[in-house]
């Protein structure tokens, strides 16, 4: 038979069909949330090649000037372009989300891993800190890091990233727990593998595929503390572009009706935020489906 | 009952270490951290000699573990020290706004509750309907709403656009000018002398900030609601009692409804914490003076001690609701006292 693309296509697309028939509704749930984070992040990295103006071009056009043809999501007191702004906040966000939940998964999953297989008094001193830690409300945490460590991207990722730590470790704890009693951990043990061996070649590959659905969750949280505290003004200077700033730059302009000001910069928070959250809820029903009936 | 006594006892004891540990990391991060209290509130160019008398002042130059020490006693007799920028004890100024944070976020709670329990339950009964897939929809893109933005188009929409209700502060001017302190707590002592268009005044003012709060919270409780009563629904009291004729309202929001509740309370218990921070951000959205609004402005001001007070008086909070929840859960389910 002649290969022909679009029946090639066409298959894939049939395929692509089957498997939401497959899972039904969650499948959906996944591949929408992950077509909004994808076309956030093409946005993010082709910002240059959308944006019309410069996010800091002080002179695109009248000052807080509605939506319009020119500037589709009008113009701030400063008159810049909002659109301009938005499309370029979407890089700090993204970045400061990201790395923050990399870090703290990275530190929480070790501590998890080691704590959950040594047992003992250190896993008894560990999980109390996490625990303490894990009951601390977590947006407050980050405001006392952020105002500590002052403004900059590398301080408010480590004041996000620092709140999410427990959430992995309590997870990669629980399952080490279970794990290790599995007879295949205590097959490698018979055949006298070491510790090492055991922790990162029989424990931490059962422990990730976990991981994987609480990240894509605790990305989506990330996304609305970083908001929260520059919103706030904390954790950024004011030359980085980003969401959470513009919102509380246009809260000012709130009680005259500039309602442009922050209604997209929010809108694009929520929809980030929606797009990691769905795509953690439907990977999380199609991995794992016994997860989330909690 | 002794078994009940047992519990709370032994429960308050594990509070003990986890707050020791709460007080601890606050005192890391507020003291060891990089930045310079006293010279930062002195301004950057004071004399090497004023800064260095400041910092013996505020006992700043001893060792840290004697500062740790002096930290954890403070705490213990409840004293947060003094403000460094206004002439203040740090609890008074806690006092003052603490009861406008309680009553934010009972009510943001109670709406929360109101909302997603009774959707949840709904959305059970009507499961795999248009009605359940529209209600879980909501339940993942309201949790996904900052809870300072859904404050902000809320203040747009009813402030701003139709002018019905007020976005910013407690009370109307006319209201603030008559002094009714007594608890703090604006509901109550509106009651308490009786003062019916102060009431109204208060609660018109608590609405859009408690509405904001308790939608963003309702998702969680819609969706652990629903996933709590599906079990119940399957459960053979609930088939009795529609075998035994009983109405199927009844059984679902009666019956049922009741003992999916227990696991709900867990939840209130876990999600204060988080509503402890949205009640922040509403705060600062809603010019709500209370605890958040009052760590804002310090933070802005560098004022250290009130600072770490606010922080240490939100730890102690969380811990205290968490042993209060827990003692409840106990009382209501015997099965956890074992």
């Amino acid at each position: 038979m002649r290969f022909s693309p679009a029946a090639g296509l066409g298959k894939l697309l049939q395929r692509f069909m089957g498997q939401g028939k497959k899972y039904g509704m969650e499948w959906w749930v996944m591949i929408i949330g992950a077509t909004i984070v994808l076309a956030i992040v093409i946005m993010a990295f082709c910002a240059p090649y959308i944006a019309p103006f410069s996010p800091y071009d002080q002179n695109t056009g009248p000052q807080l000037s509605p939506p319009n043809n020119i500037h589709i999501m009008g113009t701030d007191n400063l008159q810049r372009d909002v659109w301009s702004r938005v499309v370029f906040g979407s890089q700090t966000i993204l970045r400061v989300a990201v790395l923050a939940a990399v870090l703290s998964s990275v530190v929480g999953i070790t501590f998890g891993l080691i704590s959950g297989f040594a047992g003992g008094n250190l896993d008894r001193i560990f999980s109390l800190i996490m625990d303490s830690v894990y009951s601390f409300p977590g947006l407050i945490l980050a405001i006392a890091f952020a105002a500590m460590l002052g403004p900059g991207v590398v301080n408010i990722t480590l004041a996000v990233a620092v709140i999410y730590i427990p959430t992995y470790f309590r997870l990669v704890r629980g399952q080490t727990l279970a794990i290790k009693e599995e007879l295949y951990v205590e097959a490698a043990k018979a055949i006298g593998a070491t510790n090492r061996v055991i922790l990162w070649k029989y424990i931490f590959p059962n422990v990730i595929a976990t991981t994987v659905v609480v990240f894509s969750m605790n990305v989506a949280d990330a996304i609305m503390i970083e908001a929260a505290l520059t919103y706030l003004g904390l954790g950024l200077p004011p030359s980085v572009v980003d969401w959470g700033m513009d919102l509380a730059m246009g809260k000012k302009y709130l009680p005259s009706g500039q309602w442009w000001l922050i209604t997209f910069p929010g809108a694009m928070i929520s929809l980030l935020a929606l797009g990691f959250t769905m795509l953690g809820e439907g990977l999380s029903e199609i991995l794992n489906p016994r997860l989330l009936e909690r | 009952m002794r078994n009940l006594l047992k519990y709370i006892i032994a429960r308050t004891l594990m509070t003990i270490p986890m707050v020791f540990i709460l007080l601890t990391i606050v005192f890391v991060v507020v003291r060891i951290m990089p930045g310079d209290p006293v010279s930062t509130m002195l301004g950057g160019h004071a004399p090497e000699s004023v800064i260095e008398k400041k910092k013996h002042e505020l006992g700043l130059d001893r060792p840290l573990a004697v500062q740790y020490v002096n930290y954890l006693w403070q705490i213990c007799r409840l004293d947060l020290g003094d403000s460094m920028v206004f002439k203040q004890r740090v609890i008074k100024a806690v006092e003052d706004k603490l009861p406008a944070t309680l009553e934010l976020t009972v009510a943001g709670m109670l709406i929360a509750l109101l909302i997603g329990v009774f959707t949840g339950a709904y959305a059970a009964d009507k499961r795999r309907s248009a009605q359940d897939y529209l209600l879980r929809f909501y339940g993942i893109v309201i949790y996904c709403i900052p809870v300072y933005w859904l404050g902000l188009m809320l203040q747009l929409i009813f402030g701003v656009w139709l002018h019905v209700l007020p976005i910013a502060g407690r009370t109307g001017p006319r209201v603030f000018a008559s002094i009714f302190e007594k608890t703090g707590f604006y509901i109550l002592d509106t009651i308490w002398i009786r003062d019916w268009a102060a009431l109204g005044d208060v609660l018109l003012h608590l609405f859009l900030p408690s509405l904001t709060l308790g939608l963003v919270i309702s998702g969680i409780f819609l969706r652990l609601t629903r996933a709590n009563m599906l079990d119940v629904l399957r459960s053979d009291y609930v088939l009795a009692a529609e075998a035994r004729g009983i109405r199927h309202r009844i059984v679902v929001y009666k019956h049922a409804l009741k003992n999916a509740f227990i696991p709900i309370l867990t939840m209130m218990g876990l999600q204060f914490a988080q509503l402890i921070c949205n009640a922040l951000l509403t705060e600062t959205t809603f010019s709500w003076p209370g605890m958040g609004r009052l760590l804002m402005e310090r933070i802005y001001l560098r004022d250290y001690p009130t600072i770490q007070g606010t922080i240490v008086i939100y730890a102690l909070l969380v811990a205290t609701i968490s042993l209060i929840v827990d003692i409840i859960y106990a009382m209501v389910d015997p099965r956890i006292r074992y």
